[in-house]
């Protein structure tokens, strides 16, 4: 599903990425591991589409509203409530039970009682949650979570680990955290970036 | 119909961001009255007419640099528009849903600013409302776009201008001669090439500015 060859990336003169090859197939969970600015995030960019190498190639084999991303950022508007953020979603991933689905994940991610509040009121956590809601609400074939246990409290990262292992060996992972003891279970793959 | 659901959407959620922080449109119409108010102190009172349409079109022009600074700034401060960017709809429903925003608030800004004119300066003739309603779209065409491209900049503030003020002085010329010619049909049709021009550049182009 994402096959990559000699695949680098430059911001100016500094090199985050350099000579990457990956291979990851359908239903894959790729567990990336690295320190801080060894190029995760990038790679996480570089799969999404959201950045183009300098250097080498990529493959990706899925069509862009196939591919579930959560970012650093939650990629939500912070004026809109919780529900409009996943309506406007839902609309533009034609999702047509988007109601029943926003709904469903809100519940499980524990955000049903302040789903009419503005994202803007909400903890670091709670915008977290509404981010991986944002990412799994289309049921993505390719999903790419960077650092998503990052201002979950456990409650919230007990929730994520078991729409992890709902979600391992039935659609393509690719997950970047410093916490990989988490998911080590359910990964098939490792790369650690240096 | 399914481009135009997601032009829909996109636009209907820019009015409602509006509506609820008031960013941007309060300080269009605090800035564009402010502007006439200044020009009617400082225009000498025997002006010609043409200095007062010239002195309206660089006040509608300066307000729409100060709407397009904000036009998304929401989608910047959550890199929101990645997550647009992902998502399946055509890019170029992002730019008309964000060009009707901008066109929506240029023109309730006019709403006041031309009976503000009326007041200072010269009566609005059907003319001026014909070349400014014109204008609207271009500036909102071209500005989206350019707005879109400086918010992917750090001088975004000292971009956007620079681009955007060589690129409408066509849409000045226009605009002043429309209001004040013997002729303005031929004026009014430049406005309108402009637009059409620049529209299709414009969403034809949008894509490339917002990927890599």
């Amino acid at each position: 599903m994402i096959r990559a060859r000699g695949l680098g990336r430059s911001f100016g003169a500094t090199r985050v990425l350099r000579d990457l090859d990956l291979d990851v197939a359908e239903r894959d969970f790729l567990l990336v591991t690295g320190p801080n600015g060894s190029g995760k995030s990038t790679l996480l960019g570089l799969c999404a589409g959201l950045l183009a190498p300098t250097a080498g190639e990529l493959e990706v084999a899925v069509e862009r509203g196939r591919i579930g991303y959560l970012a650093h950022e939650p990629l939500v508007y912070l004026e809109l409530t919780a529900l409009e953020n996943l309506d406007l979603y839902g609309r533009l991933y034609r999702i047509p039970e988007r109601r029943e689905r926003s709904g469903m994940l809100l519940e499980r991610f524990g955000l049903w009682e302040a789903r009419h509040q503005r994202v803007a009121a909400y903890s670091r956590g709670m915008t977290q949650r509404l981010a991986l809601c944002r990412a799994l609400l289309h049921e993505p074939d390719l999903l790419l979570l960077d650092e998503p246990f990052a201002a979950l409290d456990e409650a919230g990262a007990a929730v994520l680990d078991a729409e992890l292992a709902e979600l391992a060996g039935e659609r393509t992972l690719v997950l970047a955290t410093h916490e990989p003891e988490r998911v080590a279970a359910l990964a098939t793959r490792r790369l650690a970036l240096a | 119909m399914t481009y135009l659901a997601d032009v829909g959407a996109l636009a209907r959620k820019d009015l409602l961001l509006e509506l609820r922080s008031r960013d941007t449109l309060p300080a269009m119409l605090l800035f564009v009255v402010s502007t006439l108010v200044v020009f009617n102190f400082s225009l000498p009172a025997d002006a010609s007419p043409r200095a007062a349409y010239g002195l309206l079109w660089v006040a509608i022009v300066f307000t729409a640099i100060l709407g397009l600074t904000r036009a998304f700034a929401a989608e910047r401060e959550q890199r929101v528009l990645d997550g647009l960017v992902l998502a399946p709809c055509d890019r170029s429903a992002i730019w008309l849903g964000k060009g009707i925003a901008v066109l929506a608030f240029l023109a309730l800004a006019e709403v006041v600013a031309l009976p503000a004119f009326a007041l200072f300066f010269q009566p609005v003739t059907w003319e001026l409302v014909a070349g400014v309603a014109l204008a609207n779209v271009g500036l909102a065409a071209v500005g989206t776009l350019l707005a879109a491209m400086a918010a992917a900049s750090r001088a975004r503030e000292l971009l956007l201008p620079l681009l955007f003020l060589p690129l409408v002085i066509p849409i000045v010329v226009g605009g002043v001669g429309a209001s004040i010619a013997d002729d303005p049909g031929r004026y009014l049709a430049f406005l309108v090439l402009y637009d059409v021009i620049f529209a299709i550049l414009s969403w034809a182009s949008f894509e490339y500015v917002v990927t890599e």
